[in-house]
Order: structure tokens, then sequence, then C-alpha cells
């Protein structure tokens, strides 16, 4: 959060001396997602102080799933790229926060700087991932993407067991985070200080995908999404163009994972298995394919659905065995019904419908007036 | 090279399994341009109902046509309830509601059975004779590759020979003459759908006793292998399916022989990203175009 | 299991009448293309619609095989109303439709070409013999049985899309554009075949087609079409000898 306070002032020059009037429609669309973005941020820290820890665990937890959805998003829904693995994504950047975040405890480094550093560098990690596999991907169409990075989906979490003097196979690693800043005082929730971290980091990335949307690159993602020959035929590079919306959407994928494991304070194979990645998909096309709201429907929703199973599965009773299995499994039984319901009745999810009930609203209001 | 031979039979083996499924996937694709990526899941369940049945009865064989019975019904359904009704302007669409199905069906199998590895029998002795001192062949080897064989060379008649094969040739490449010249195209749809889903339940009540045992993600890797399979051949030729599935499980079993079995679901991801990066039409491409 | 047919009593309706169309409306969206079309084609005659590109042809040959569903009127083969016939229930009623383009498939020979024209018929023998009698009619298809469609000429995709519907012996045969694409004299041979197909099976054709010349030549009934209607409807002799209307229509 204090990111993007940071990065308030200077930006507000550009709307207010705006010469040409394209510069003046660019520094509001700025304007308007900062605006947008301190309003979630003070509405987030008011709700810290207003929930329980558990909610506020819950709702970090949702923040890193959003940068994740948030980037499949703009890969799948605005460039049309289907990705089955970003899972795996989201493995590599909560490996590589758990490998920094070890490797400072080891020599016994501590200050606030260092946690920004280890998901600056689980970012990196997933960009160099996703480039490679952005640079295939780019070559591929359709089924053919898919068949890949469900294999990138499967295999990459069996690494860490086959490699298991790394990444110490099922177990997995742990990962060492310092407690909340002494200044927010002694008796400060751990939880709130885990949601402040999550939302901040989250509303960052979400800020700059926002923008990136709305600038040149994301018209050029749409524009390929669409048709790429006519794309290319416009002077845009496809291949180029894909491989930057794959990096785009792994570096906010690394971020998520990067997030999580900093949220469970451990990493293992088991939390990013396939399902995970099919989950990620199901959050991105019932949230509504290609727009970032909807990505925030998905990002509820995988919180808010195995806890609503939960309950469910307790108020039933039930031998403890058919519950476990039961709760295991209900919320994926929904989840992929729901998929399918989605995809045949409303292809553009719960943000799409939204969308249509608002316009159906804003039309009839003139309507009323005139 | 005791070692060796051993391994090219185990690995032929596997790869007339994953030949199977990659034209079961082979079969839908040229049917209805979709990849069935619920296919491993759709076979898994035919496979789960085949232990119930023999579980109750006692008898392997019936459990065993059972599941091919219940693999044919299960293609049917997934066609009729669920693929037909499947938005086909977007390749994604069907590509994401398979996933769905695969969602789906693995948790109905998860709270039906329960999440554990159950034991999966395997008909014959698996452990292989020798001839001249030489393991070879173990009777459950010949088992698989006399019964993929039969599926196979049988589906080989059906498409060239029979009526009912020129109806769904004819309706997978064209379907709008097709129907002008009385082809029922979504019957010959549900049908490739059938025949390709049984085919996957074969490939699962071949494979299952061989590896782990009954669980409902026994096939997420041999999906892999398959779908990589398909690739190999083409996903538009049934023979190069065949080609890509024993080339396939030659190269599993080497890789798993010689430098460790963990290392096999890499290999598998290297071979699949090195063909559809050097020749992405499949190894057979430019052979096939020449023959079509 | 077919559906129970319909039979309207109508007395305009004569009973040598093949094909009776009225008051069709059909189109892709919402604007319809064809707006009201009247039409009858005698049984063993040949009529050609004729008529400049988008005056709904095409549209008309679709609608009348069930390729898109009409919005509104009749569609009567041999006093049979096809409203609700699924496409391939069609040939199974004696009609035929060459598409535009023919529909050769391309990927099948072409024995397996000519054997899908005939599969539907419960009378496997006759089914055979049509096929031989393909064979006798169009000599080259014969030699290359065992070829695949891609590799014909376009003059033998035509032979073979043609032969493939008659191996059907459809009662009423729909032609788009047969002359699309091809020779002069490829043209000329197929449409004396329609006419020798006429005289000696009885067959009834109708032909859609921008080469209004040949056309006309061959047909007994020349149907006018412009912007979705039937502006005229006439024997072909009279309109071939019509100056006005060739001026106005047909641009020759």
């Amino acid at each position: 959060m204090s990111a993007t306070r940071a990065a308030l002032p200077p930006t507000r020059e550009p709307d207010g001396v705006g010469e040409r009037p394209v510069d003046r429609r660019r520094g509001s669309t700025l304007l308007r997602h900062l605006t947008f973005t301190l309003a979630a941020a003070l509405l987030l820290v008011g709700v810290s102080y207003a929930v329980e820890p558990f909610r506020n665990f819950q709702l970090a937890t949702v923040a890193a799933y959003l940068c994740a959805t948030a980037g499949l998003t703009v890969l799948t829904g605005l460039n049309g790229q289907l990705s089955l693995g970003h899972g795996a994504l989201m493995a590599t950047g909560a490996y590589t926060v758990a490998f920094c975040q070890n490797a400072f405890a080891d020599r016994g480094m501590t200050g606030g700087w260092l946690l920004p550093l280890s998901l600056g560098a689980a970012i990196l990690s997933t960009v160099v991932v996703g480039a490679v596999v952005g640079v295939a991907a780019a070559r591929l169409r359709g089924p053919y993407l898919a068949g890949v990075t469900l294999a990138v989906a499967i295999v990459v979490p069996a690494l860490a067991v086959t490699f298991d003097g790394v990444f110490n196979g099922e177990q997995g690693l742990s990962v060492p985070v310092e407690p909340p800043p002494a200044s927010l005082g002694l008796y400060f929730p751990y939880e709130r200080w885990q949601l402040w971290l999550a939302g901040a980091a989250t509303l960052l990335a979400m800020l700059l995908l926002a923008n990136l949307i709305r600038s040149r690159f994301g018209r050029t993602f749409r524009a390929v999404r669409d048709d790429e020959v006519a794309a290319r035929l416009a002077g845009i590079h496809v291949a180029r163009t894909q491989v930057l919306a794959f990096v785009v959407s792994a570096a906010t994928a690394g971020l998520g994972g990067a997030l999580l494991a900093v949220l469970a304070q451990s990493v293992s194979p088991g939390a990013f298995s396939l399902t995970l990645s099919l989950f990620l998909l199901m959050a991105v096309v019932i949230g509504g394919l290609g727009r970032l709201a909807g990505a925030v429907w998905g990002a509820v929703l995988l919180v808010a659905l195995p806890d609503l199973t939960h309950s469910v599965t307790e108020l039933l009773t039930l031998s403890p065995a058919v519950a476990q299995r039961l709760e295991g499994n209900l919320p994926l039984a929904i989840f992929g019904v729901t998929l399918i319901v989605v995809m045949i009745a409303a292809p553009g999810g719960v943000q799409g419908l939204l969308s249509r009930l608002g316009r159906a609203l804003l039309a009839r209001l003139p309507a009323r007036r005139s | 090279m005791d070692r060796f031979v051993f391994l090219t039979i185990d690995g032929l083996s596997r790869g007339a399994v994953y030949a199977a499924f990659a034209l079961a996937l082979v079969l839908i694709w040229r049917a209805a341009r979709v990849v069935n990526f619920a296919q491993g899941a759709m076979a898994v369940a035919a496979a789960y109902v085949a232990y119930t049945v023999s579980a109750e009865t006692g008898s392997y064989w019936l459990g065993f046509v059972v599941a091919i019975v219940a693999g044919l019904l299960l293609g049917a359904l997934v066609d009729r309830a669920v693929m037909r009704f499947v938005d086909h302007t977007s390749p994604l669409n069907p590509v994401i509601v398979a996933l769905g199905l695969v969602l789906l069906i693995q948790a109905v199998l998860g709270m039906v059975y329960g999440s554990e590895f159950r034991p999966a029998e395997a008909p014959f002795s698996r452990s292989a004779l020798s001839v001249g001192g030489v393991a070879v062949l173990s009777p459950y080897d010949l088992f698989v590759f006399a019964a993929i064989g039969v599926v196979v060379s049988g589906l080989a008649w059906m498409f060239a020979r029979t009526p009912v094969g020129l109806r769904m040739r004819a309706a997978a490449f064209a379907p709008e003459v097709s129907r002008l010249l009385g082809v029922n195209v979504g019957g010959m749809l549900t049908l490739g759908w059938a025949l390709a889903s049984g085919v996957g339940a074969l490939a699962a009540m071949l494979v299952i006793p061989t590896e782990l045992g009954l669980h409902p993600h026994a096939m997420d890797l041999v999906f892999v292998s398959a779908f990589t399979a398909a690739v190999v051949g083409g996903l538009d030729s049934p023979p190069g399916a065949v080609v890509g599935g024993l080339v396939v499980g030659l190269l599993l079993s080497y890789v798993s022989g010689y430098a460790g079995s963990d290392l096999t679901p890499l290999a598998v991801l290297v071979l699949l990203l090195a063909v559809l990066l050097v020749r992405p039409g499949g190894l057979f491409a430019p052979v096939a175009a020449r023959r079509v | 299991m077919r559906a129970p047919q319909s039979r309207t009593e109508d007395d305009t309706t004569s009973a040598s009448d093949l094909l009776v169309v009225r008051g069709l409306v059909a189109g892709y969206g919402a604007a319809p293309v064809l707006q009201a079309i009247d039409l009858t084609v005698p049984a063993g005659t040949i009529a050609a619609v004729v008529g400049a590109n988008g005056a709904g042809k095409t549209t008309l040959l679709r609608a009348l095989s069930g390729m898109i569903r009409p919005v509104a009127g009749q569609v009567l083969l041999a006093g049979e109303d096809l409203r609700g016939t699924p496409v391939e229930q069609l040939v199974r009623r004696g009609m035929a439709h060459v598409p535009e383009g023919r529909g050769v498939i391309s990927e099948l020979t072409v024995d397996e070409n000519l054997r899908l024209g005939g599969l539907w018929r419960r009378d496997r023998a006759d089914a055979g013999r049509a096929l031989d009698e393909v064979y006798e009619l169009f000599e080259p298809l014969a030699r290359r049985r065992r070829h695949l469609g891609h590799q014909l000429s376009g003059g033998e995709r035509q032979m073979l899309a043609l032969g493939r519907a008659l191996v059907g012996r459809p009662r009423l045969l729909l032609l788009d554009e047969p002359s699309l694409g091809l020779a002069p004299r490829v043209v000329a041979r197929t449409m004396a075949l329609l006419r020798q197909l006429r005289d000696q099976t009885g067959l009834t054709v109708l032909l859609v087609e921008q080469n209004v010349r040949s056309a006309l030549a061959i047909a007994d009934q020349g149907v006018v079409m412009s912007l979705g209607r039937v502006v005229t409807a006439a024997p072909a002799a009279t309109l071939r000898d019509d100056v006005e209307l060739r001026h106005a229509y047909l641009g020759f």
C-alpha cells in the first residue's frame, strides 16, 4: 500500500497540465485506477480492523489467488492463450521465495526489505520460466497449447519429488517470515499483518495490470486474440505479443504463488497440483473471461467455496470418513459443474452477467428521465 | 543386453496402451475437433465401475466387459448431455468444458470410493517368461498386445471397410455435405465419442494393474503420455497415434530403466515440447499429407 | 422412423407438380434473404433459377433442403410438406442437393464418395446397380475409383458430385452453380447430360445458375430472382427472347 501511495503524487501533474487530449485521457485513466486502488486499500485497512483474524487470513489468501487469476485473465481472456500450467508457475514463485527466505534466515539477515526482495526474486524467476514456456506457447495453438501446459502442470510438481535433495520432496520447505514490525505495536495480530502484506502486493499488481490492459499493449493483446492474421496485417508482432502476455501473466502468477507460500509459511508440491491449475482456470472462467473484475470474483470463489462446503458438511451428521471424503471432493464437484454450466449457459461469467444487468439498468434510467 | 531386451518389451507393452489411448484421442479429435482432456478421468470412472463389479461378483472378466460397456455409455453420455451444447466457435470452450468434466468426475470418484489407492488385479501373471535365459514377455504383456491388437485392427477394419465407418469418416470430414447425403451426423459424432471412450476404458483397464493401482488421478500421467503420443503421430492420423504410442512407451521405458523412473514425467514433457517445437504437425505429418 | 407425413389438400397443386414452394421466407440473421418465394416445378422438367449475385439463389436451395430453417412458408415435395424434416431425411424423400463448390469430400476416394450417396438406401441391390450405372455414365470416374477427391480435376469433381447424387436415384435434383469454374465444353456436356437424364429417367431438376445462357438453353422453365424475390417465372424460351427482361436482370 505504501508503494501505491508513493506513486500517487507525480502522476497528478500530467493530468493537470495535459496539453493534448490524448494525454489527458491517458492521465485520467491512470488517475481513475489510482483512485480506485487507493479506495480499495483504505477499504482493506478498514476491513482488516473490523473482522476476526481468521477472516483476515482468508482475505489475504484471496489476494494471493487474485494475483494468479488476474494474470490468467490477461493471458486467456485478453490474449486467447489457454494455460493449464499456472499452478506450476505459482509453484515456481513459491519455491523461489522459500529459497530466498531460507537463505536470508541462514545468514542471520533481518530487515523489512528482505521480503520484498524475495518476492521480487520470485517474480523474476517466474518471468524466466514464463518466458521459456511463453516462447514455446507462442508457436502453439488451441489444444496443443492446452496439452503442453497441462503437461507442465503435472510434471513440475513431480520435479519436487524427483530432485528431493533440493526441494525436499513431498514434505516441501518451510518459509521463515519475520513478525510484523515493532512499530505497529506489540499485540498487532499476525493475520492482519499478512493481509496488509498480501493486499499491498496484490493491489500494486492489479494497478499495473489495469494500466497495461488500457495501454497499447492491452489493445495488441486483444487484437491478437480476436484475429491473428488481421493483427499481423496491422503491423503487430504476434509471437512477441503472445510471449509478452505470457510473461506478464507468469509474473503475476509467480507473485501469487510467492504470497501463498509467505502466508502458509511453507511450500510443498501438493499445494500446486493439477487441481490448482484447473481451479485457477475455473475461477477465471466463472468470474468472466477477459475482465479483471471477474478475476476478483474467481479468487473470492476459490476461498469461499471450500469454506462453504466445509460448513455444509459440518451441518450434516455424517461418519468422519464420509465427511472427510465429502469435504475434500464436494468443492471440486461444484467447481466442475459450475465450470460446465457457465461455459454452456453464460460464457461471460459472473462479471458478464453483472455488467449485462448494469447496462440494462443504465439503459432504463435515461429512458425514464426523458 | 538382457536388460535392453526386457526394457524394450516392457516399453512396447506400455506403448501399446498409450497407442490405444492416443487413438481414442485422435478419434474424437477427427470427429469433433475436440481434444478430450476428460478422457483420462472418464476411463478411470469406467475402471472404478469394473472394480465394483469384480469385487461384487468375484469375476475379473465380468468387470472387464462392464468397464468397456461403461466406457462406451459414458462417452455417448458426455457427447449427448454436455459437448453437444458447447459453443465450438472458440477452441477454448470445449477444452474448458472437458476440464470441468475432469474436476467433476474425479470429485465424484473421490466421494464414492475415497482417495486411497485400490489394488487392481491383473488377470495374468506379470512375471516375465524367459526364453533362453533372457526374461522376455510376461503372460500379461501378451494379453495387453492381444487386446490392443484386436481393438486397433478392429477399428481400422471398421473405418476402412464398413458402411458405418465410411459414414463416420464422411461426417467428420464434411458434416454438411454428409447430412445432404443422408448421414446422421449427430449420431456418428455420438458413436465416435462412445467408441473413443470405450477404447480409453480398455486402456485404463490394461494400464492400471501395472501402476500403483486404482485412484481418481490414476490416468493423469497416462493422459499426458498419450497426448504426447498423439502429437508425435500428428493429431489427425490414427496410424500415427499407434506409432506415437509405441515411441513414447519405448522412450519412457528406457528413461525409467537407465536413468530412474522419477525422470519419466520430465522425459514426456521434454519430448512433447521438442516435437511441438520442431515438427508441430507431428513426425508423420508430411508423409500423411502425401498419402491423403 | 419417419415422422407422419402431412398431405396438404390444395386444389392449386396439380398432381404433376413435384416441387411447390409457397411464400417461403428464410435467411441467416434478423433480416430475411428470401422474401415470400413462390415457385412450382412440374415433374420431369428442368427449372433454371437465374439472377445476379446476392439475389438469394443459393439461399433458396439451402432453404429447400432444410440447411437453413425457413421462417415462414411451405415447401411441398410431391404434395408432402417438408417442414420439420431433418436435412438427412431429405434424400429418403427423393431430394438430392449438390451444393455450391460441389461438396466432393476430398479426403475420401471416388468410390467412397459415390457409395456414400447410396448408403442410406435399404434396397442394397438397386444401390449397387445405381453405382454401376453412374460409373457407366461417367467413364473417367470408373478409371479413377481409388483416387482421392482432392486429386480430381474440376470437371471430374463435377461428375463425382453429380454422380453421387444420382446414386440415390432422386426424384428432384437441386444443383447449385454446376458451371462454376468449369471450361465451357465441360459446362455444355453437363447441361446436355441433365437434359438426357430428364428425357430418359424423368428426373426433375432445379438448377441455380450464373451462366444464364447455358442454363436457359436446356431449361423448360426460367425463374428470375432479384433481391430475394421471384421477379418472373416463364417458359425458358420466352425468357431467352425477352430482350427487356434480359437487360433488366440478366445483363445480356
